[in-house]
């Protein structure tokens, strides 16, 4: 194996198509994480678990490319935080206008919607929200007066869809339906056709007007979210957290732990076992009972073990998946340097007085390294898919959202038997990519440093 | 041996102070459940400091004031398991009541001895034909459709087929239960029927991700052994290509297979942990999980135990049939 010279592999591995694919999506996905690291800021990847941070969210909303295969179209969730503000003065009382122009082009009504606003004023002013339907019919829904305050103070408040005053403001209007609107909630009234319970396609704007007769009268903050049942690339989940969010802050998380895991293992174990091979005799019997004795501990249940006991942070974990890790590498890397160690040029340098620690790096180490590369790239996905296993029993690190995590969270909201397919699909099926292109890139490899099994 | 030391050196000073607290709670009850001890202090910290005294007297008898490294305690606590006296579990049951540790193993092994050894043998059925089939004829399209599904569902994690499977057969063809567990109790006579109906889907899951690996060693056992000499030698004689794989190939890559078959099949009565958790399966794996989670020793030193020793009876046996398959390792 080691008439194999670098330069030989890596003509041999350009040639390999599987080889090449696995290093096209390896290099896809640095590349991604790469981006995620720098693009991302650190305040959303730390406030993943933060409920406060996905309030505006849809609860597990369903991808909204789904539309495009679907005919009756399902209700896309929007945020509209770009209002048109207008100013107008009717006297000597301040008109605040904020108008928010939404395109309803779906075929079942939204789930709710919320107004969500913060104001700067002195005085009472009166707030009054009003919809106008494509079809020209404006709906007055709420009119309110703020809690009065006389100095220039900050008002935030939430109006919800649920609020009964705009329930009975609809019911008074209700001469405008042709059909009974009891029982109907809000958002099914103002999105509906009048002649029947439909929904009602076009252009709709809801208008936010604020009375005062304070001139510095403001509303520095004012959204409205329309709910609906289909939200960004990834949907969300039951958390309301944004799924795409979540695949991209795993992407980096699963190379590094895999990285790292299979990097630091394999030199563990070809270090171990090279030293062991070439000192021989009762080194070499204690070295290799040692190994056996980690080699026949059941892993799973100890990573569980330590994880329960021990400390369930991620780099906690990736210590112990290496100490699991070397064995196998361990062992083989003995028999090669049990072979390499009778060749001629070792003999001559042990011969000339090298140290034992020289001739195991210089001399035998390099003959290795071949194999180690092969045996890092196979090792990797072992690595992924073991922390992804323990982060879905609920074992992993709560803090980062791996992959694992969000499976697990999948599985904790009973997430298959609702059929939420787009909670479970996409973090497997990353996982099962990014295990592929190592295997692939390993494969290739192996092929080269064992021809025995290409034929 | 070793992997038991290292368990109860894990999770024993965990134990400890479990066991510690649980007998102060005893005797906090005990006491308060009865009025005429409580009623003859005439203060507050006498009765304090009589339930201390008393705490440390039952320590005491019970021996749990040494630390858990002492010889003393683990030596006693191996010679137990050695007889399979695994004690009492803290927190878990069986089925039936009986927080007896053999009794619970006892109740759970035959249920993932009917999922995962089943599913193992099948799996390697599949894989020794398949295998020898594709390592036959390298390069066909039986051997690359193998050797690329055997890579693709290396990558795949069992459990997450698992999910899938349950929300394909469970969710949208409502043909198999999302839950393994049957709803019936043991006792009823179609309790086997329901239970093997409910095993299917794991069964299928467990089967699908494993042949793939068996049989592409199995190929590469075959595609190495199809290159020796008295093969080829075979082959100019003229006996049918069948007849060479079956028998004489096969018989001569039988040792590195049955080895791994003895290991595998050890190795599934712990159950996949993961995979039984998915499926809600209450065999081994499962139980290995609770008792880790709510850190029950004697139930985890118990499965434990049962598992190495399984483990090693199967490394002895492939042994004995590797000397047996190939005459070359047998000495004098």
């Amino acid at each position: 194996m080691s008439s194999i010279t670098s330069q030989e592999i890596k003509v041999e591995f350009l040639k390999s198509k599987i080889g090449i694919t696995g290093v096209v999506i390896l290099s896809i996905l640095i590349f991604t994480s790469i981006i995620v690291i720098v693009v991302i800021p650190v305040d959303t990847f730390k406030g993943w678990n933060n409920p406060e941070n996905w309030i505006s969210y849809p609860k597990v909303a369903i991808p909204v490319w789904i539309n495009l295969f679907l005919s009756e179209k399902i209700p896309e969730h929007r945020i509209l935080d770009t209002p048109n503000i207008n100013y107008g003065m009717s006297g000597d009382i301040l008109i605040i206008t904020h108008q928010f122009g939404i395109n309803f082009d779906y075929d079942d009504f939204p789930n709710d919607f919320i107004y969500e606003f913060s104001t700067k004023y002195s005085g009472t002013p009166l707030l009054q929200m009003d919809v106008i339907r494509p079809d020209g019919i404006q709906l007055k829904l709420l009119s309110t007066s703020l809690p009065h305050s006389d100095s220039n103070s900050i008002h935030s408040e939430r109006i919800f869809s649920t609020d009964e005053a705009i329930r009975k403001n609809l019911y008074l209007q209700s001469n405008k339906f042709l059909f009974s609107l009891s029982n109907l909630s809000s958002e099914d009234i103002i999105f509906s056709k009048t002649e029947n319970h439909k929904p009602l396609k076009g252009n709709y704007i809801f208008l936010i007007k604020m009375y005062g007769n304070n001139l510095e009268n403001q509303i520095p903050e004012s959204k409205l979210i329309i709910g609906g049942k289909a939200f960004g690339m990834m949907g969300t989940d039951e958390l309301r957290r944004d799924l795409a969010m979540g695949l991209l802050l795993g992407t980096p998380l699963a190379l590094f732990i895999g990285l790292v895991v299979a990097i630091a293992s394999v030199v563990m174990g070809l270090l171990y076992g090279a030293y062991a091979g070439y000192r021989g005799k009762k080194t070499d019997e204690t070295m290799m009972r040692f190994n056996d004795v980690i080699y026949a501990l059941p892993a799973l249940p100890f990573l569980i073990i330590l994880s329960v006991t021990v400390s369930n942070s991620i780099f906690m974990m990736v210590g112990f998946l290496m100490l699991f890790g070397w064995v196998g590498v361990a062992k083989v890397a003995r028999s090669m340097a049990l072979q390499i160690k009778t060749r001629g040029y070792v003999e001559a340098a042990s011969m000339m007085g090298q140290k034992n620690s020289k001739i195991v790096l210089r001399h035998i180490l390099p003959q290795l390294l071949p194999y180690a590369f092969a045996s890092i790239a196979i090792s990797v996905p072992a690595a992924i898919t073991t922390e992804a296993g323990l982060s879905f029993l609920g074992l992993g690190d709560p803090s980062f959202p791996t992959w694992g995590q969000i499976l697990h969270d999948a599985n904790v909201y009973g997430a298959a038997a609702r059929g939420l397919w787009w909670w479970i699909m996409p973090p497997g099926i990353m996982i099962a990519i990014t295990g592929l292109a190592f295997v692939f890139i390993g494969n290739a490899l192996d092929a080269i440093i064992n021809p025995k099994l290409k034929r | 041996m070793i992997t038991l030391l290292i368990t109860i050196a894990l999770v024993g000073s965990n134990m400890d102070s479990i066991l510690k607290q649980e007998v102060a709670f005893q005797i906090r009850s005990e006491i308060t459940e009865n009025p005429t001890i409580s009623k003859s202090f005439s203060s507050v910290d006498e009765f304090e400091s009589f339930i201390q005294t008393q705490i440390e007297q039952r320590v005491k008898t019970l021996g749990l004031d040494e630390p858990w490294y002492s010889p003393q305690r683990i030596g006693l606590t191996m010679y137990k398991i050695l007889f399979l006296d695994f004690g009492h579990a803290t927190f878990l049951t069986s089925d039936s009541g009986s927080s007896d540790v053999r009794e619970i193993i006892l109740e759970k092994l035959p249920r993932t001895i009917l999922l995962f050894t089943t599913a193992t043998i099948i799996i390697s059925v599949i894989g020794i034909f398949l295998g020898a089939l594709s390592g036959s004829k390298v390069g066909s399209i039986i051997d690359r459709i193998t050797s690329s599904f055997a890579i693709i569902s290396s990558s795949f994690p069992v459990w997450w087929i698992g999910m899938l499977m349950i929300f394909l057969f469970s969710f949208m063809y409502q043909i198999f239960p999302a839950r393994a567990t049957p709803l019936i109790p043991s006792s009823d006579p179609s309790y086997i029927g329901s239970l093997l109906y409910h095993m299917t889907l794991p069964l299928i899951t467990i089967i699908i991700i494993g042949f793939g690996s068996w049989a592409y060693l199995v190929r590469n056992f075959i595609v190495g052994i199809m290159q020796e000499d008295f093969i080829i030698a075979k082959k100019i004689m003229g006996i049918n290509q069948k007849k060479i794989i079956y028998t004489h190939a096969l018989k001569n890559a039988a040792p590195p297979i049955v080895t791994i078959l003895a290991l595998s099949l050890s190795g599934s009565l712990g159950g996949a942990i993961i995979t039984e958790a998915v499926f809600d399966w209450p065999g081994m794996g499962r139980l290995y999980f609770e008792a880790i989670t709510v850190m029950d020793l004697p139930v985890i030193i118990g499965a434990t135990y049962l598992l190495t020793v399984f483990f090693l009876i199967s490394i002895f046996v492939a042994d004995l049939l590797y000397g047996y398959f190939d005459p070359r390792v047998r000495t004098g």
